[in-house]
């Protein structure tokens, strides 16, 4: 993974020292409340419902043993011993002192982490493929480009000040999309060119929230030299014309939606025209230094599908089954890549306590080359698994309660942290989750579903990506009850033509009810399921109305919209 | 509502005496502010040394210009496209921040230096405070006028703070990547990581 040069040390470091004189400056009175608040919302301290939450960075996903351990050390001294993975290749601690603050960004520069830009209106963590330069359907790896752009974006004097946040993706598989791709404001997506070049089809105006959007491919075929270029392009056009009148109106997808895809492009390719084959043009020179940090490791020349892995499966259902669900197919021969669950009963989605952090890092340097990568479905990954080595951690992971075979199942559940932390929260989303979780448990009727997404927010600000859910909840305020509003439909697919967001499907429940109105939607797609077909698949072939009329027996399917509580 | 909502926007009380840093020979100075900000033109007396409203000048140019020694000012709006007939001359271009998180005016400064030219004093006027100087020191602004009520000797200090930059703008023109110092050997802990890792485990 990178390696921090001196002077990416440097800027970590200052970082630390300037916001260590912020928080004094603020203690001592000379920056006001609201005047600290942008400034430490850009060192990712967020007030939250019960105490201020630090967001840390982990760029595209990829962590090493020795960070998580930091983590690990993070959570005990300073925290209450856990973190929660969020869905943006962040870690968050929900329980930080302001003061003491300066002093956990220290221990973070310690190891080359930081929590820069991780929220406020700036452009935030860059997210990618947690299976990068292991997955076989790349085409390129994209951790390159994402440190380039990580680092173009850190302190641009520019454009720390927008209209809102502003989130940026990389994707580089040709068959799936495992970063949510094309619901951010900016993304990149990488291919190769008939002469084998790397060229990138830009996308903007992607975004969840209380308007959902896909993102709109803006240029197709950019020459990766102009990475950064178009993308300050497409930034300053934002920045400037962005609306900054309506907190709910100033994402880039409102402007692109305003202008139209077209005009906005033009717009873009403009402001581009002055910039082309400029200072900000990436050299090849640059691309090779930061790529070096990601070469292939030492691989051992090994058998695939070893004798001992095929006697193992054979052997044990137990360890066949998560095989079958857990475990990625590699790049290399004999080398795997393992999903570790982080959808445990009885622990919050995401969550991970500072011994099984550790724990984990020990996993990383018995079995994955030292490396841990974060999804964004909360999920943590070892990499470069040998096929021989999987039943040693299938063994050791089980013991960590981090082997449920799950993956792409119902239970692997995206969830934000809800009303039980977030001040923005309308609804509480880990009670949800957990009450999916007792109710569905059955892994054997799980597996018999196939692969399907369920998403919780606990607010409309789409945290828990609930809108591309193929099943998507949604915690809404009823005159101050909790209430939660179910869409359906929702799909990531490859491209910005295959993504879809969930439609409503009717007034909005009580948490009580939940699990029977998912229950009544998973009896309906496996009566009308065809074959082994994908949930989402049946929703598409036979609309929503079978589910509506299954969820709302007793009423005209057409009224449930009458009660909706629409939050557009 | 997420938490950096738009702050209201902050105008200085009227009759304050803002604080004006500028770079003079490549360092920051304290020094007396010789412009006057006229921000209702209508009652400009039409003297010299006036700071006008970009659209003001734009619409009575002749008699701005008649006026000697005059300077614009540019609210977040504003096209820095638009004030290219005057900046042949007018004497100072400043930028207006309303509140602090507004950062239209940044990309209007690296406009004005690096598109339409403008190479003399360049000021940051409006709600000026010192965490925000050195980013507006990046994209170009050379004088600022401080917030009034705030530390202007500290305020100095924010110059010096981050040893270099990754990016492009007006201040360094180049990247880092193109000046050949992001390539430096990796770093083992620094001296000052190493003085913050005393309150570190």
């Amino acid at each position: 993974m990178y390696r921090y040069t001196e002077f990416d040390q440097q800027m970590v470091d200052q970082r630390v020292a300037e916001f260590r004189d912020q928080v004094a400056r603020w203690k001592s009175g000379a920056l006001s409340e609201d005047e600290l608040r942008p400034l430490r919302l850009r060192n990712g301290l967020y007030v939250q419902r019960h105490a201020p939450m630090l967001r840390i960075a982990i760029p595209y996903g990829m962590l090493a043993a020795r960070q998580l351990r930091q983590l690990a050390t993070i959570a005990r001294r300073w925290d209450r011993g856990y973190g929660h993975f969020s869905t943006r290749q962040n870690i968050q601690f929900n329980w930080m002192k302001i003061e003491e603050v300066p002093d956990v960004l220290a221990a973070l520069a310690q190891v080359q982490m930081h929590a820069i830009q991780t929220s406020g209106n700036c452009v935030r963590n860059i997210t990618s493929d947690p299976f990068a330069g292991v997955a076989p359907d790349e085409i390129v790896d994209p951790r390159p480009y994402c440190e380039l752009t990580r680092q173009w974006s850190t302190f641009h004097p520019e454009f720390n000040w927008l209209p809102r946040k502003f989130k940026i993706a990389f994707n580089a598989s040709q068959t799936e999309d495992r970063a949510a791709t094309a619901m951010h404001d900016m993304a990149f997506y990488l291919r190769r060119d008939a002469q084998g070049e790397v060229v990138i089809d830009v996308l903007a105006g992607g975004g969840m929230g209380r308007t959902p959007v896909v993102g709109s491919i803006i240029r197709r075929d950019l020459p990766w030299r102009h990475l950064l270029s178009y993308a300050e392009a497409v930034l300053r056009v934002y920045n400037r014309y962005g609306r900054r009148d309506n907190l709910y109106k100033s994402r880039i997808k409102i402007l692109v939606r305003a202008l139209g895809v077209e005009k906005f492009a033009a717009e873009v390719d403009a402001e581009f025209a002055h910039l082309e084959n400029g200072p900000s043009t990436v050299t090849e020179e640059e691309l090779a230094r930061i790529a070096a940090s990601f070469t292939a490791p030492a691989y051992a020349s090994l058998q695939a599908d070893p004798p001992a892995l095929r006697e193992a499966l054979g052997a044990n259902p137990g360890f066949a089954r998560w095989h079958g669900r857990n475990v990625r197919a590699h790049r290399v021969p004999g080398y795997a890549a393992v999903t570790l669950s982080l959808k445990r009963s009885g622990i919050a989605t995401g969550d991970v306590d500072a011994d099984t952090m550790e724990a984990i890092a020990g996993l990383a340097e018995r079995f994955s080359l030292g490396e841990v990568r974060v999804t964004h479905e909360q999920n943590l990954v070892l990499a470069d698994v040998r096929q021989d080595e999987l039943c040693a951690l299938w063994n050791d992971a089980r013991a960590l309660g981090l082997a449920t075979p799950n993956i792409g199942l119902l239970t692997d559940m995206i969830c934000c942290p809800g009303g039980d932390f977030c001040a923005l929260a309308n609804a509480k989303s880990i009670p949800i989750a957990q009450a999916v979780q007792d109710r569905f448990e059955s892994l054997d009727y799980q597996h018999d579903l196939g692969p399907i997404t369920l998403n919780i927010s606990g607010c409309i600000n789409s945290c828990g990506h609930h809108h591309i859910g193929n099943i998507g909840i949604l915690g809404v305020d009823k005159q101050g009850a909790e209430f939660y509003q179910i869409t359906l439909g929702g799909v990531v697919g490859p491209d910005p033509q295959r993504t879809a967001i969930g439609g409503v499907l009717g007034r909005a429940f009580a948490a009580s009810e939940v699990p029977d109105v998912i229950a009544a939607i998973l009896d309906t797609f496996v009566a009308r399921r065809e074959d082994d077909e994908l949930f989402i698949d049946t929703v598409e072939r036979i609309g929503v109305a079978p589910f509506k009329a299954a969820v709302y027996p007793a009423q005209d399917p057409s009224q449930g919209n009458k009660e909706e509580l629409v939050d557009a | 509502m997420p938490e950096e909502s738009f702050p209201a926007a902050g105008a200085a009380p009227a009759g304050a005496h803002p604080q004006l840093i500028r770079f003079v020979e490549g360092t920051p100075r304290l020094v007396e502010d010789e412009w006057r900000l006229v921000e209702a033109p209508e009652a400009w007396d039409g003297l010299a040394g006036a700071l006008l409203p970009l659209e003001f000048a734009l619409a009575n140019e002749p008699r701005v210009r008649a006026s000697g020694r005059f300077g614009l000012w540019l609210s977040p709006g504003d096209e820095p496209e638009r004030a290219v007939p005057l900046l042949a001359h007018c004497a100072l271009v400043a930028v207006q921040f309303p509140n602090f998180g507004d950062g239209r005016g940044y990309s209007t400064a690296y406009l004005l230096r690096t598109r339409y030219g403008w190479t003399g004093e360049m000021r940051a006027i409006g709600e000026v405070l010192q965490d925000q100087l050195f980013l507006q020191r990046r994209v170009g602004f050379d004088s600022f006028a401080l917030a009034p009520g705030r530390d202007a000797q500290a305020a100095l200090l924010a110059f010096s703070g981050y040893p270099d930059a990754y990016q492009a703008s007006v201040e360094p023109h180049l990247p880092a990547f193109r000046r050949g110092v992001t390539a430096r050997p990796p770093a083992q802990v620094t001296a000052l990581s190493a003085t913050l890792s005393g309150n570190a485990p």
